[in-house]
C-alpha cells in the first residue's frame, strides 16, 4: 500500500482544487529555490516518487475507467506545470551560476602585461617606403646603386666641370688612395647615370638612397643622409611635365591642398634648373614656403655621357632630402633624434609614418 | 653676396620705403635666394647726434683711474634743443662722465643722448656716477657697432667730418642702410656685384636699370703706360692664365686720408672691414662691378711686371705675411724681383700699398677660371678676388674699373691720374648660341611669344638676329654660363616668370614594381621589427680595430677596409665591414640613457674592397664612355651587399604581474637569424662556428645549403663585451641579406598534402657529449627515408642514467605516407633505418 507524506492526505485525482492546491505549493517551492542544490531538495519533493502529485497521480489506476481520462488530463496539466516550472527556474539558476562564475573569475585587465616587445621601423625607413610606393603607384621604377661610387658616376657623368665651384661645393668624401677616383656618393644621382646607361627610354625612374657630405652632426646637419630623387626620359618632356608630377607627388604625400612653387637655381646636372618649395601652412612661426629640393631639366650634356641623343630625348629630374622631409611633415626639432638610435624616437613611430 | 639697398638704389628703381626683406622676394623670383638682412636699427636707435666737447674736468678716482666729467654741446650755439625727453638738457648742454682720453677739448662727437639704444641692447639712460649726472655717452665705433676698433672715441674730424651739431649721428654714419643678403649659385657669378644685382633686380620687378658702366669715362685707347707682358708658357686645357691686363697709374695719393663714412658704411653691411683708403676703394669697386682689382705701391715695383706661371718651389709672401711655395701651375704676377702676386688669388706683401704710398699702381686683370680654382684650392686662399675669378668675370669690364679705381683715388685721396695707361691682351671670341624658334616652348611647356623671347634675351644684354630657323643670340660679356640653348631657354623661363609654368603629369609606361630583392628587403627589415625588433641606421664610420673585431674571418689574408681620406674624426676613418660597430654603439648609448631591454637590428650596406679598386683615370664629361672603360668603371666600384644585423641584451619583454621575462640569450640570435631565413623561404644550415667577436662556444655559423658561409649568430666574446662596456652576455647576429635574397627560389614549387594518418615515433639516443645535435638530426632525416615528413629534437639529457661524458638525444619522427596508411611496421623499419643512420655515424644507441 501506498505511503503517504506525514500529515498529507494524498488528494484525490478527481479534486482540482486540491491537485491546484499541490501545483501551486510545488510551484511557489521551485521559485523560492535559491540555488540548484535547494531546488533538486524541491524538485524530489514535489515530483519524487513520494510528493502528493505522484502519489495522486498513481491513485488514478484505481479510478472507475470513465473517471480515468478527466482524472489523466488534470493530472497531465498539472506535473507538467511543475516540470515546466522546474525546468525553467533550473535554467534560471544555471544562468546565475555560470554568470557567477564569470564574476568570480574577473581580472584587473589594465594589469595585462606586455608579453611581446613591439617593434619598430626607423621613420626615415618607412618614409622611404612610403615615397617609393608613390611612385610605384604611377608606373615608375625603384632604381638603387653603390654608396661607394666612381668620381665619374657622382661628378663628371652629371657635367660637374672638373674645376668648377659646383664641385666643391658638395663636401665630398674621398676614399683613398686619391688615384683611385673613388668616393662617397654626395647624391643619389649616380644612380640616374646608371639607370640611363643601364636601361631602354622611355625611363622613369625613383632612387631613394643614403648619401654622405663632410658635414658635422648638429640639430640640423649630418654627414649621413638620405635622398630621393626622380628621373624621367621621354620624348617632348618638358618643365610643365616635371612640375605636374611633383605636384601629384605633393598632393599624395601632404593632401589635396598642398601647393609647390618652382623658382630658378642652379645644378650642372639640370638646365633649366629650379627650387622646389613646398607651401607649409603648420609651419612654426607661421605658414610659409619651405625648400624641399631642387630640380630641372636633365642637362644635354647628363644624357649624352650616357649614350642618350638630346635632340630626340629629354628628360627631368628631381631630388629631395628624407630627412628634411620628416623634419617638417612630421615636426622631428633635431637632426641628431634620427642618427642617435634612441629607441623612444623609433618606437615612437612603431610601423607607421 | 650682401647687398646695401642704398647702393641698389644708384642703379635699379628701389622703392623708397623698401625693406631688405622686399627686396629679397623681388630678386628669389630671378633666383638669387634670400640668406639674411643686415640692418643697424634692428640693434641701435637714436637719439644719436653730433655733439661738440665743450669742456673736460679730469677727475682721478681712487682706484687709481682718471674719469672725465665733459660738458657736451649737442645742438648749435644759440639753438634750441629740440629734442625732449628724460636726461636731455633743454639747454642743449649734456654732463656726460666719459673714461677714454682720446680726445680733446673742442673735438667732435658722437654722443648717445637718454633713451638710445646702442647694440646688445645697452640702453642709454642719465645716470649717477663719479658723484655727477652722466646725462649719456661719448661713443667709441665698437660702441656703435661699426668697428672693432676700441682705442676710444670717435673723433669725427678724423675720419673727415665736419658736421654741424646736433647732426643725426646715424644718418651720418650710414646706419639707416640697411643690406639684403643673397645666394648666388655658382654659375651666376656676375650677380657678385652691385651691378649684377640690380640689373636681376630690373628683371624681377619689370622696372629700369642703370649699368653703372655708363657712368665712368674710360679712354677710347690707353697706351704708354707701365710696362706689362703676358707670357703663359703653360695654359691650361689652350686657355692663357691671363688674356688682359689694366694697368694705370695714379700719383701723389695720400694713402692715409680717411675713407669716407658713406664709403665705410656701405662696405660694412657688404661685410668688408675698411682697411686704409686705397683699400677700400678697391674692394668698393670690385663690389660694385664685380672685378677684383689690385693697388700696388708704384715705387717698390722694379721693373715691367710679367705675367707668368710659377717655377716649382718658387716662393712669394702673401698679403696675410704668410710665405707660400708655389706649384709650377701657378700664375703669377711678377716684376724683376720676383712674384709679386698670386694672380687673381692673393697680392704679394712687398709691393702692398701702405700709409706711406704716394704713387698707385692699379692692376684691373681677366684671368682663366680654371687656373684661379686650382691656384686657389691648392693655397687653400678663398679670397673675395678668386670667388669672382674662378666663377668668370666680364672680360670688358677691367679698364672700366680700373678707370673707377682711378677716379676714386684722385677724388678721396688727392691723386693725379696719369694720361698714359696699359691695356694689354686679346677679347675671347663672343659666343654665338642658335636657338630653335620653338625650342623653349617645348622644352617649358609655355608657349612663349617671340616678343617674350626677344625681350627676356635683350633684357640680359644679348644681341639676337633672328634667322631661317630662329636666332642667333650673342650673349653679353659678363654671362660666361650662357653656352647652350637650354641656358637660353632657362633665362626666358626665368624673366618670363617660373610660376607660369603649367602642370601637366606625364604618364609612365607599365612598370613592374618593386622588384624581387626590394621586396625581399622590405619583407625582411619588416619581419624583425614584427618580431619586437626597433629599427636603428647608424653611420658606417667607423675605425680599423672594430673591423678587424666584426669582420668576418678572414684566414691569413690581411683584412681589407677602405679608408676615407677626409674623415670627420680620424677615430672613424673607415667605412664598415660589419653593420655590428654601429649597433653596438647604439645600444651602448641606449643602454647609459637607461634602457637595459634592448631588441635593435640595422639593415646597411657594408663596404667589402676587393682586388680592383677604382680607376686611375676617369673619363671626360658630356661623352658616353667606350665599353670598356665603363666596364672598368663598374668594377672598380668595391662590392657592398646589404647586411642585417641585431643587438639583443636584457630581457624580451617587460616585467608585469602574472609575467616572467625572458632575459635573451644566444639562443634568440640564432633563432632570428633562422627567421630571416624563413621569411625569405631560404633554408639555412646552422653549424657550431667560430668568429673573434663571438663567444667561443656559443657561436653559431650560418649557411646556405650549398656550404656558402652567409652570418654568424650567437653571444658577443664576454671580453668584447666588457671592453665595450655592454651588458655581459649580449648576443648577436649578422647575416649578408643579399647573399640570402640570391638563394632564395625563383618560384616555390607545391608539395603534394597527403591526407593519410601520420605515424610519430620518438626516439632516444645516446651519444658522446660533443656530437652536434643538429648533425645526428641530419643523419636522422638521411637514414629515415622517403617516409619520413619531419624529425624534431625536443630534448637533451645528461645526468643520472647516461654514462659519464654522453648525452641522451630525444626526436620525436613523423612518418606519412603519399598513398597508403602506414602500417606499424613501415612506421618502425624507416625508425630503425634513421636510428641506424646515426649508430654508423656517431655510435648512437637507442635508450
Amino acid at each position: 500500500m501506498t505511503e503517504t507524506l506525514p500529515g498529507d492526505a494524498v488528494p484525490n485525482p478527481l479534486d482540482e482544487a486540491a491537485i491546484t492546491a499541490a501545483v501551486d505549493h510545488a510551484v511557489a517551492a521551485i521559485a523560492a529555490a535559491a540555488t540548484l542544490d535547494e531546488l533538486k531538495a524541491v524538485r524530489l519533493a514535489h515530483t519524487g516518487e513520494k510528493s502528493a502529485l505522484s502519489l495522486a497521480n498513481r491513485e488514478i489506476g484505481a479510478l472507475p475507467k470513465d473517471q480515468k481520462a478527466a482524472a489523466g488530463k488534470l493530472m497531465g496539466a498539472s506535473r507538467g506545470r511543475v516540470n515546466k516550472a522546474l525546468a525553467d527556474r533550473t535554467a534560471e539558476l544555471e544562468a546565475e551560476n555560470d554568470a557567477r562564475i564569470l564574476v568570480e573569475e574577473t581580472v584587473d585587465v589594465t594589469a595585462a602585461p606586455r608579453r611581446r616587445r613591439a617593434g619598430a621601423r626607423h621613420p626615415l625607413s618607412t618614409l622611404q617606403d612610403r615615397v617609393a610606393d608613390i611612385f610605384v603607384g604611377m608606373g615608375w621604377e625603384i632604381a638603387e646603386g653603390p654608396e661607394v661610387e666612381s668620381e665619374w658616376f657622382n661628378f663628371d657623368a652629371l657635367n660637374f666641370k672638373p674645376d668648377h665651384p659646383a664641385r666643391d661645393m658638395q663636401d665630398t668624401f674621398f676614399v683613398e688612395p686619391p688615384e683611385a677616383h673613388l668616393l662617397m656618393r654626395t647624391h643619389t644621382s649616380p644612380v640616374q647615370v646608371r639607370s640611363m646607361l643601364e636601361r631602354e627610354v622611355p625611363i622613369y625612374v625613383l632612387c631613394p638612397g643614403k648619401v654622405f657630405r663632410t658635414d658635422e652632426l648638429d640639430a640640423t646637419h649630418t654627414p649621413v643622409f638620405h635622398q630621393f630623387e626622380g628621373l624621367a626620359i621621354d620624348k617632348n618632356l618638358s618643365m610643365a611635365d616635371l612640375r605636374g608630377t611633383l605636384e601629384h607627388f605633393a598632393r599624395q604625400m601632404f593632401g589635396a591642398e598642398a601647393r609647390i612653387r618652382l623658382r630658378p637655381n642652379y645644378f650642372p646636372f639640370t638646365e633649366p634648373s629650379a627650387e622646389l618649395d613646398i607651401w607649409h601652412p603648420g609651419a612654426k612661426g607661421g605658414p610659409g614656403w619651405i625648400e624641399w629640393g631642387g630640380c630641372g631639366m636633365v642637362n644635354a650634356n647628363v644624357l649624352r655621357a650616357a649614350g642618350i641623343d638630346p635632340d630626340v630625348y629629354s628628360g627631368f629630374a628631381f631630388g629631395m632630402g628624407i630627412e628634411r622631409t620628416l623634419m617638417f611633415r612630421n615636426e622631428v626639432g633635431d637632426m641628431r633624434d634620427m642618427i642617435e638610435g634612441d629607441v623612444r624616437f623609433s618606437e615612437h613611430f612603431g610601423m607607421e609614418i | 653676396m650682401r647687398i646695401p639697398l642704398s647702393w641698389l638704389r644708384e642703379f635699379a628703381q628701389v622703392p623708397a620705403g623698401a625693406t631688405a626683406e622686399d627686396v629679397m622676394a623681388e630678386l628669389v623670383k630671378v633666383g638669387l635666394e634670400e640668406e639674411a638682412v643686415h640692418r643697424p636699427t634692428d640693434t641701435i636707435q637714436g637719439p644719436i647726434v653730433v655733439g661738440q666737447v665743450l669742456s673736460i674736468v679730469k677727475e682721478p678716482q681712487s682706484n687709481g683711474k682718471t674719469i672725465n666729467w665733459c660738458q657736451v654741446r649737442v645742438v648749435p650755439e644759440g639753438r634750441p634743443q629740440p629734442l625732449t625727453g628724460e636726461g636731455i638738457d633743454p639747454s642743449g648742454v649734456q654732463g656726460i662722465i666719459c673714461g677714454a682720453h682720446n680726445f680733446v677739448e673742442g673735438d667732435k662727437v658722437v654722443v648717445t643722448l637718454p633713451g638710445a639704444v646702442l647694440p646688445g641692447d645697452f640702453r642709454i639712460s642719465a645716470r649717477k656716477t663719479y658723484g655727477h649726472l652722466s646725462a649719456g655717452m661719448i661713443a667709441s665705433v665698437r660702441e656703435l657697432g661699426i668697428g672693432e676698433d676700441h682705442d676710444g672715441i670717435l673723433v669725427l674730424s678724423r675720419i673727415g667730418l665736419d658736421p654741424e651739431l646736433g647732426t643725426d649721428a646715424m644718418e651720418l654714419l650710414g646706419l639707416y642702410d640697411q643690406a639684403a643678403e643673397i645666394n648666388v649659385t655658382p654659375d651666376r657669378s656676375y650677380c657678385f656685384s652691385i651691378r649684377g644685382v640690380a640689373r636681376e633686380y630690373a628683371h624681377a620687378t619689370g622696372t629700369a636699370f642703370t649699368d653703372p658702366v655708363s657712368k665712368v669715362q674710360v679712354p677710347a685707347v690707353l697706351s704708354g703706360g707701365y710696362g706689362v707682358k703676358l707670357n703663359d708658357a703653360a695654359p691650361i686645357y689652350g686657355k692663357p692664365g691671363c688674356d688682359r691686363f689694366v694697368a694705370r697709374t695714379v700719383r701723389g695719393v695720400d694713402a692715409t686720408r680717411p675713407t669716407p663714412p658713406w664709403m665705410t658704411s656701405r662696405l660694412r653691411l657688404a661685410g668688408i672691414r675698411s682697411i686704409s683708403l686705397p683699400v677700400d676703394i678697391s674692394n668698393y669697386v670690385m663690389l660694385e662691378l664685380g672685378q677684383p682689382n689690385h693697388c700696388y705701391d708704384l715705387d717698390k715695383l722694379a721693373g715691367d711686371i710679367v705675367v707668368r706661371r710659377a717655377t716649382a718651389g718658387e716662393k712669394i709672401t702673401t698679403l696675410d705675411d704668410k710665405e707660400r711655395t708655389l706649384d709650377a701651375e701657378d700664375l703669377l704676377i711678377t716684376d724683376a724681383s720676383g712674384p709679386i702676386g698670386i694672380a687673381g688669388v692673393m697680392g704679394g706683401a712687398h709691393t702692398e700699398v701702405s700709409d706711406s704710398t704716394t704713387n698707385v699702381l692699379v692692376e684691373a686683370a681677366h684671368f682663366d677660371e680654371v687656373s684661379i680654382a686650382r691656384a686657389r684650392r691648392r693655397h687653400k686662399l678663398p679670397s673675395e678676388a678668386s670667388k669672382r675669378f674662378e666663377r668668370g668675370v666680364d672680360w670688358q669690364v677691367a679698364d672700366v674699373a680700373a678707370q673707377r679705381v682711378v677716379d676714386l683715388l684722385v677724388e678721396l685721396a688727392g691723386g693725379t691720374a696719369d694720361q698714359a695707361g696699359t691695356d694689354v691682351g686679346t677679347a675671347p671670341d663672343a659666343v654665338t648660341i642658335e636657338l630653335p624658334a620653338g625650342y623653349a616652348a617645348t622644352r617649358i611647356g609655355i608657349d612663349f611669344t617671340e616678343e617674350q623671347i626677344v625681350t627676356s634675351l635683350e633684357d640680359l644684354g644679348a644681341v639676337l638676329e633672328k634667322n631661317d630657323g630662329g636666332f642667333a643670340v650673342t650673349a653679353p660679356s659678363w654671362r660666361n654660363d650662357l653656352e647652350t640653348k637650354d641656358d637660353l631657354t632657362e633665362e626666358i623661363a626665368r624673366l618670363v616668370g617660373y610660376d607660369k609654368i603649367p602642370a601637366t603629369l606625364p604618364v609612365a609606361p607599365p612598370g613592374r614594381g618593386l622588384t624581387r630583392v626590394q621586396q625581399q628587403r622590405r619583407r625582411l627589415i619588416q619581419a624583425l621589427a614584427d618580431a619586437g625588433l626597433t629599427e636603428v641606421m647608424a653611420y658606417p664610420f667607423v675605425s680599423k680595430a672594430a673591423n678587424d673585431t666584426f669582420g668576418v674571418p678572414v684566414e691569413g689574408a690581411a683584412r681589407k677596409a677602405l679608408k676615407l681620406a677626409n674623415p670627420i674624426s680620424e677615430e672613424h676613418g673607415f667605412l664598415r665591414t660589419s653593420v655590428l660597430p654601429g649597433l653596438i654603439e647604439v645600444a651602448k648609448r641606449n643602454h647609459s640613457r637607461g634602457f637595459r631591454d634592448l631588441a635593435l637590428f640595422e639593415a646597411g650596406l657594408v663596404f667589402l674592397p676587393g682586388e680592383q679598386l677604382g680607376t686611375a683615370s676617369i673619363p671626360p664629361l658630356g661623352v658616353k664612355p667606350g665599353d670598356q672603360v665603363l666596364d672598368a668603371l663598374y668594377d672598380g666600384v668595391p662590392d657592398q651587399p646589404l647586411h642585417l644585423a641585431a643587438v639583443l641584451t636584457g630581457h624580451d619583454s617587460p616585467a608585469a604581474p602574472a609575467h616572467t621575462p625572458r632575459v635573451w640569450d644566444w639562443a634568440d640570435a640564432v633563432d632570428i637569424a633562422r627567421m630571416a631565413g624563413d621569411v625569405l623561404g631560404v633554408d639555412l644550415v646552422v653549424t657550431q662556428g667560430r668568429h673573434q667577436a663571438f663567444h667561443p662556444g656559443r657561436a653559431a655559423q650560418i649557411a646556405l645549403r650549398t656550404g656558402a658561409v652567409v652570418g654568424y649568430a650567437g653571444e658577443l666574446h664576454p671580453k668584447l663585451l666588457a671592453a665595450h662596456d655592454m651588458p655581459a652576455r649580449s648576443v648577436a647576429l649578422e647575416l649578408n641579406a643579399d647573399a640570402l635574397f640570391e638563394a632564395a627560389a625563383d618560384v616555390i614549387v607545391a608539395r603534394h598534402i597527403s591526407a593519410y594518418p601520420v605515424a610519430t615515433q620518438d626516439v632516444a639516443l645516446v651519444v658522446p657529449q660533443d656530437v652536434p645535435a643538429g648533425e645526428v638530426l641530419a643523419a636522422l632525416r638521411e637514414g629515415a627515408g622517403e617516409l619520413l615528413e619531419d624529425v624534431a629534437l625536443f630534448d637533451v639529457y645528461a645526468g643520472k642514467g647516461i654514462e659519464e661524458g654522453k648525452k641522451s638525444l630525444a626526436f620525436s619522427l613523423r612518418f606519412r605516407a603519399d598513398d597508403r596508411t602506414l602500417t606499424a611496421d613501415e612506421a618502425s623499419a624507416a625508425r630503425e633505418g634513421a636510428v641506424a643512420a646515426a649508430h654508423e655515424r656517431f655510435g648512437a644507441v637507442q635508450r
